[in-house]
């Protein structure tokens, strides 16, 4: 890791618009504008626009791309229509994550894969290490593209106010290709890590100042704010989406994090396949649960989860839900207590009893 | 730029303190605190009847970003907590300085005053 943070093409507009910024995956990032919980009613209730630009992008192709990729994913990457997009985890040989990631499938034989920030280096060189024979190249693009996501029940009302782009045929997951404010080149993308409505949207970095001022200004009038990271967190912890590093990490599979479904036991190989298996079918040694507490109190990562004066898991996210107006968390949870009804979290000496939900918080 | 009222003393650790002529004082944090916190969401307060040592911690002032200890400015005696806090957290992002007061107490050695900071001495280390 390089000891100096990077900037996205849109570091100089979140100062400009009173952006809080921190580092974050080992970038400058603003954590919120106006306030967390502001921003995070905001795209419940009209839009958020975010800059997601530290995300990383990977561009795979050739005749063997979508053979390679069934190989190093969980899911099935060869039935993506060209046109779709369709989440999916890459797998180390123990079953623990390497990343989690969308997969963009752009042409038969090319895809466009998103990365995690902090990620990004080691999946590109992951990738790259089991080529093998494949006819396949794997292109680092990450300083090549800028990402705004704009999430929120009035995105596409927005989103067409500055696109000439038909929005409405765009299915979940699906995207098209281009132009938004004047910039040409862009994916259009209905997908999102929220739990609202809304679009994300890549776009040639050199462009990005100029889109996100256009769609800011034109949104403004409906509600648009923009929205930082901190909200981004409590959204898709509400939406009990896994953030890599808390609900799914190289020691955490996606068996454990519940992301069985993402899990193709019917592909013949692919990295991970056994030793996932293995957890299906035996049950894992643990697993991750979503919870609130009745409480004021946020169980932060690291607190220790209880069965009566028995250690059994920890939290890995906390957040304040601003839906739910109460704390809201995720943790890992030793097999035998997922589903136990007498949990408590430690915080700071005081035992709050966890409340299992079986549903996100949102849908 | 952050409000650092004249009339208040302060620590280095964000809290403010005002001492009354009948030897009470009121409790609470900075302006320049609550901007960093962010939207606060919970204030853990001791009971009446509490006493705190200068520099104990007093009590915990939680955000949707983290939880930050409070510290006390001085040795004291907790005569009330502000109750207002329970139902209305969010008076810390609104009225550092007024309506999200956090304790008043008695003051048990009025010569540790002068270890803490006038307004200028604390405007200086922000």
């Amino acid at each position: 890791m390089s000891d100096t943070l990077s900037r996205t093409p849109l570091f100089a507009l979140h100062v400009e618009l009173g952006g809080r910024i921190v580092p974050f995956a080992g970038w400058e990032m603003p954590v919120q504008y106006t306030g967390i919980i502001e921003e995070h009613m905001a795209v419940r209730k009209t839009a958020g626009l975010f800059d997601v630009s530290h995300m990383g992008e990977a561009r795979v192709r050739g005749r063997d791309a979508a053979k390679f990729l069934d190989g190093i994913m969980t899911n099935e990457m060869s039935t993506i229509k060209v046109g779709m997009a369709r989440y999916t985890v890459m797998c180390q040989p123990d079953g623990g994550c390497v990343d989690d990631l969308i997969v963009y499938r752009l042409a038969e034989e090319e895809f466009l894969i998103c990365l995690n920030a902090s990620n990004a280096p080691k999946d590109i060189a992951w990738m790259r290490a089991h080529l093998g024979s494949h006819q396949v190249e794997v292109l680092d693009e990450c300083a090549a593209w800028a990402q705004l996501a704009l999430q929120g029940p009035l995105a596409e009302q927005i989103l067409a106010l500055v696109t000439s782009t038909p929005l409405a045929s765009i299915k979940r997951f699906g995207f098209v290709l281009g132009e938004v404010a004047g910039a040409t080149g862009c994916i259009i993308s209905r997908t999102g890590y929220t739990g609202s409505l809304g679009f994300e949207i890549y776009l040639p970095a050199a462009s990005a100042e100029k889109v996100a001022r256009a769609l800011l200004t034109s949104g403004k009038p409906h509600g648009l704010v923009p929205a930082g990271l901190g909200a981004r967190d409590s959204l898709r912890l509400e939406a009990n989406y896994p953030l890599y590093g808390h609900e799914i990490s190289e020691r955490i599979s996606p068996i454990q994090a519940g992301l069985g479904w993402t899990v193709k036991f019917a592909k013949p190989a692919f990295i991970g396949r056994e030793a996932l298996h293995r957890q299906a079918q035996g049950g894992p040694t643990s697993s991750v649960v979503l919870f609130s507490l009745d409480d004021r109190r946020i169980a932060r990562q690291g607190a220790v989860v209880y069965s009566g004066e028995t250690p059994v898991g920890e939290v890995l996210s906390g957040t304040q839900s601003p839906v739910l107006g109460k704390p809201i968390g995720t943790a890992l949870v030793a097999a035998g207590h997922a589903s136990s009804a007498s949990l408590t979290v430690d915080i700071r000496g005081n035992r709050i009893p966890l409340h299992l939900a079986t549903e996100p918080f949102v849908k | 730029m952050s409000n650092v009222p004249a009339d208040l003393h302060y620590t280095k650790d964000h809290e403010w303190i005002k001492v009354a002529a009948d030897g009470t004082a009121v409790i609470g944090i900075t302006d320049h605190a609550q901007a960093a916190l962010g939207d606060v969401t919970f204030v853990d307060l001791p009971k009446v009847g509490a006493a705190f040592n200068h520099g104990d911690v007093f009590g915990t002032v939680e955000s949707v970003k983290a939880a930050s200890d409070l510290y006390s400015p001085i040795s004291c005696e907790v005569l009330e907590a502000n109750s207002g806090l329970n139902n209305s957290p969010d008076l810390v992002n609104r009225e550092p300085y007024g309506g999200a007061w956090m304790i008043k107490v008695k003051v048990k050695n009025p010569a540790e005053l002068a270890s803490l900071l006038d307004a200028a001495g604390y405007a200086a280390t922000l």
